[in-house]
């Protein structure tokens, strides 16, 4: 029996024909972006798209598997890992073989034609669609489940001591030799009255940071008391940073009350 | 749905993951296109499943996604690896090997 109202567009085909769009603007702009970060957001973006076609195509499992695994856990140390490396990286654009960059673009573009040439016209029947194949076995994780446990269940153990191995793998990779001994307290003392004996610095803790009525954090440098700024009040990350409270603001109540003593002295020579 | 759109769609995203394969220097976007190619496989697999009615593409798919999560992991550590001793995640610096 056919129904008496067929929609002219499928749901699946409104979803591919949003997605299939951004997901090929999302992998140019990963190409393309000059910035290691701004390219692992577009490869999320053109993951989360797969997704939503994977929901479109009658797999529900691999499109949550995509979400959880893809954009989930595998794009957050791709994040991770740009964090590490810098995030302001920018790489060099100076080509080191001459003409490669228009040799791979036009490699790729015959290789799109191919592709496409090839692979059209590959289907001359609808799709079979896969509720036959749920039904088998009571269910789609049902099937997915007797599938991955039955017939690929050596292939998923092998899974299982592939990723361990990934994981010891990345431990003893990523595991940094400490080449120098640790600093303890006695050596740090050591090296503080060696600087003393040789350049005379102070062996003491340094001071804190500037606390004022309307400034006590930790970047507001401390005054020291002729107005100027105690440079070793602020750490050097900071100071790198820039200041974010005006030294010279920050010293005009103590300015003031120097020109007043300076006043009244005055008046005492009178 | 015909699976030809979604065919030529893989097609074309495994293309521009061998153009960001081929054009960037940084090893992390270098990754990052072997991933969209392998994504683009497992698009495949989910179409062809779909086309003959077998959950097989499926079950294949979920494969290549463990591989790659271990994949990413090992490679991932080796770039934080050369960036710790070359300061430099460029695949241009990492040429200790050459003679």
């Amino acid at each position: 029996m056919t129904p008496l109202l067929t929609p002219l567009v499928s749901g699946a085909a409104v979803a591919f024909w949003i997605c299939a769009p951004l997901m090929v603007i999302g992998a140019l702009g990963m190409v393309l972006a000059r910035k290691a970060v701004y390219s692992a957001l577009f490869l999320a973006l053109v993951m989360v798209c797969l997704a939503i076609q994977y929901a479109a195509q009658d797999a529900p499992f691999l499109f949550v598997v995509q979400i959880i695994v893809y954009t989930g856990a595998i794009m957050m140390l791709f994040l991770f890992v740009v964090m590490l490396v810098g995030v302001d990286a920018e790489e060099s654009f100076v080509e080191v073989i001459k003409g490669q960059r228009v040799a791979s673009v036009l490699a790729v573009l015959g290789l799109v034609i191919l592709l496409v040439a090839g692979l059209s016209r590959t289907f001359v029947t609808a799709p079979v669609g896969l509720e036959a194949a749920n039904a088998s076995a009571g269910g789609h994780v049902e099937g997915i489940a007797a599938l991955i446990f039955g017939r690929y269940v050596l292939a998923f153990e092998a899974c299982a001591a592939l990723l361990i191995t990934a994981a010891v793998g990345a431990m003893v990779l990523a595991h940094g030799e400490r080449i120098t001994p640790r600093k303890d307290q006695t050596s740090r003392a050591a090296e503080r009255m060696a600087a003393y004996a040789a350049t005379g610095a102070h062996p003491g803790p340094r001071p804190n940071s500037g606390v004022f009525a309307r400034h006590n954090s930790i970047d507001t440098p401390a005054l020291l008391p002729d107005g100027t700024v105690a440079k070793e009040s602020l750490s050097d990350v900071l100071v790198m940073r820039g200041p974010s409270a005006d030294p010279n603001e920050l010293g005009v109540a103590n300015a003031a009350v120097h020109k007043e003593i300076a006043a009244s002295t005055e008046g005492e020579d009178d | 749905m015909n699976s030809e759109a979604y065919v030529i769609l893989a097609a074309i995203l495994f293309a521009i993951g061998v153009l960001g394969f081929l054009v960037r220097r940084n090893a992390l976007v270098l990754f990052m296109s072997v991933e969209l190619m392998l994504n683009s496989c497992n698009l495949l697999f989910v179409t062809f499943a779909r086309q003959w009615g077998n959950l097989d593409g499926q079950v294949a798919s979920f494969f290549v996604m463990v591989v790659a999560a271990a994949e990413v992991v090992v490679g991932l550590s080796i770039i934080v690896a050369i960036f710790r001793t070359r300061r430099s995640a460029s695949v241009d610096n990492a040429n200790l090997l050459k003679f």
